[in-house]
């Protein structure tokens, strides 16, 4: 207890526990539903999360997951409800005023979304480029392309197109694009989607290490609970590298379970393990 | 009834938003200069050779028709001018726009639609691009801007056939040939014959870009964005053909 105690008063040196519940929310969801044709891909949705938390979006193939962060970017428009992204309403925004927005905003598309005829370099440093709120000169850009390409530790990809590199390399150079512009919130679409457990691992390393040393809020979608396992448990170890165990209310990390566009489950991930619910039960299962 | 008619009033409807739009931002910034380039280059550069062969066979084969129909009257002679006729107002625009259509427009659906299916256009709107700006402006100024010029090249070579044909095998002399050609053109000949392909070019990169931005469902949606792509535009082009010739036919 007295050990934990300790861990817990450096986390709170490192920045880890700050009680922000006074502040406004870095995303807030009011009621959204979004419907393609008939379907609900979204059903009365609705979810806060302030800066500095981690949140573990899980649901089954279908349920919504993906369809939750493109409208928290503002891709797709809500049919009901409102979305504040750093307290601003962007439910009706134009989308050139959007892009101030998402240049504060990370992502990390399911399947990386690189563009297929820009090098690895062009690619990281696109937003630099065309983020009206971001353009930096070419000197600049080359600088934080390679910061952030060996933050993923593939600075040597540089002048490589996507095609040529692994499934995990091309994930790893997703990450190093939606950080590079030093965002406030980062989103996840499914990171470790089709990847072997090692690189999965890798993965998951890198997204807490973004998550611990920039203290970035942080939303994950997934299906793996293994995944959500390390965001919510683990902490990247600033002296050492690599990994190691925390207490939960040291990354708060909540968790969300959506099941055909509803919002089904949100607490921590012990209220989640407590959950008798057949569904719910199914992601922790499946693990153990 | 109802049911069945809905898709396709709001392809049209969706269709004409994306045009809409995209002549909105033609003369806003930002402007991709060597995105433009690049289509001009792929476009332009890309089409020449298909461009040429149709047109010199083409041109070629309305030599030989032409003249064994100008023979019943004893007028071979006049070859020159029918085969310029028909090259410059319909064949020359027309067969060109559908090659385009063929290459390019399948081109532009495969590759919006792939990029579609793998998020890279959501990827694209998230990391500050519009892309009718980015993707659908530079290929539909550079169609605008190269169909006009492939057709003068397909106007020409196709008169090039003509005078084969009516030099090796008709025994005309070269003088009769392109004088004949060049005399029996007017300007308004001239005018409506690039008036054509600068309006299908509309159609080929705006059907081309529209069937790749709607593509959904993984690699099989892209083949189907393609396909529908040419057909539609193709059937556009004949259509637009039409409207036009009425108008010059009017005149």
């Amino acid at each position: 207890m007295l050990g934990q105690g300790t861990a817990l008063a450096e986390l709170e040196r490192e920045g880890g526990i700050v009680d922000r519940r006074d502040e406004r929310p870095v995303l807030r969801f009011e009621r959204v539903t979004v419907a393609f044709d008939e379907i609900r891909a979204l059903d009365d949705v609705s979810f806060q999360v302030y800066a500095g938390e981690s949140r573990v979006i899980l649901g089954a193939a279908g349920s919504g997951k993906t369809v939750l962060l493109k409208t928290a970017l503002g891709l797709i428009r809500p049919d009901r409800g409102r979305v504040w992204v750093f307290g601003r309403d962007i439910t009706e925004m134009p989308e050139e005023e959007l892009f101030h927005i998402r240049a504060r905003i990370g992502v990390l598309f399911q399947e990386g979304g690189l563009f297929d005829s820009l090098t690895i370099e062009e690619n990281v440093g696109y937003p630099l480029e065309n983020q009206p709120s971001l353009r930096c000169p070419p000197e600049e850009r080359r600088r934080r392309v390679e910061e952030a390409l060996r933050f993923v530790e593939l600075e040597h990809t540089l002048e490589k197109f996507p095609s040529e590199l692994s499934g995990g390399m091309r994930r790893r150079v997703g990450i190093a694009r939606a950080v590079v512009a030093e965002p406030e919130l980062v989103l996840y679409d499914s990171p470790t989607a089709g990847l072997d457990p090692i690189t999965a691992h890798t993965i998951i390393a890198l997204i807490v290490k973004e998550r611990d040393l920039k203290n970035i809020t942080t939303i994950m979608v997934t299906h793996r609970y293994q995944d959500a396992h390390f965001l919510a448990n683990f902490r990247w170890d600033r002296q050492r590298g690599g990994l190691r165990p925390a207490p939960p209310e040291a990354t708060r990390t909540r968790f969300l379970v959506l099941q055909e566009g509803r919002l089904v489950f949100e607490g921590t991930r012990a209220e989640l393990e407590a959950a008798s619910d057949p569904y719910l039960r199914k992601f922790i299962r499946r693990e153990q | 009834m109802l049911d069945i008619l809905k898709p396709p009033v709001l392809a049209v409807q969706e269709f004409f938003s994306l045009a809409g739009r995209t002549f909105r931002n033609l003369f806003r910034r930002p402007h991709y200069a060597a995105d433009l380039f690049l289509q001009m280059d792929t476009i332009g550069v890309g089409s020449l050779p298909i461009v040429s062969l149709i047109g010199f066979f083409s041109g070629a084969v309305m030599g030989m028709q032409m003249s064994k129909a100008l023979q019943q009257y004893g007028a071979v002679g006049q070859t020159g001018q029918l085969v310029a006729l028909t090259m410059v107002r319909e064949l020359g625009p027309v067969l060109t726009a559908i090659a385009v259509a063929g290459r390019n427009a399948a081109g532009m659906a495969s590759e919006l639609g792939s990029m579609k299916v793998t998020e890279q256009i959501d990827a694209m709107r998230a990391l500050g691009t519009d892309p009718l700006q980015k993707l659908v402006k530079p290929r539909l100024v550079a169609t605008a801007v190269v169909l006009p010029l492939l057709t003068i090249i397909a106007d020409f070579v196709g008169l090039l056939g003509g005078f084969v044909i009516a030099y090796f095998f008709l025994n005309l002399s070269s003088a009769q040939y392109w004088n004949n050609a060049w005399q029996s053109l007017e300007y308004r000949d001239i005018t409506f014959g690039l008036l054509k392909p600068f309006v299908f070019a509309f159609a080929v990169a705006l059907v081309g870009c529209y069937y790749g931005l709607a593509t959904t469902g993984g690699t099989q949606g892209v083949g189907r964005s393609t396909t529908q792509a040419v057909v539609t535009s193709i059937i556009l082009i004949f259509v637009l053909n039409l409207f036009i010739t009425r108008i010059y036919v009017s005149l």
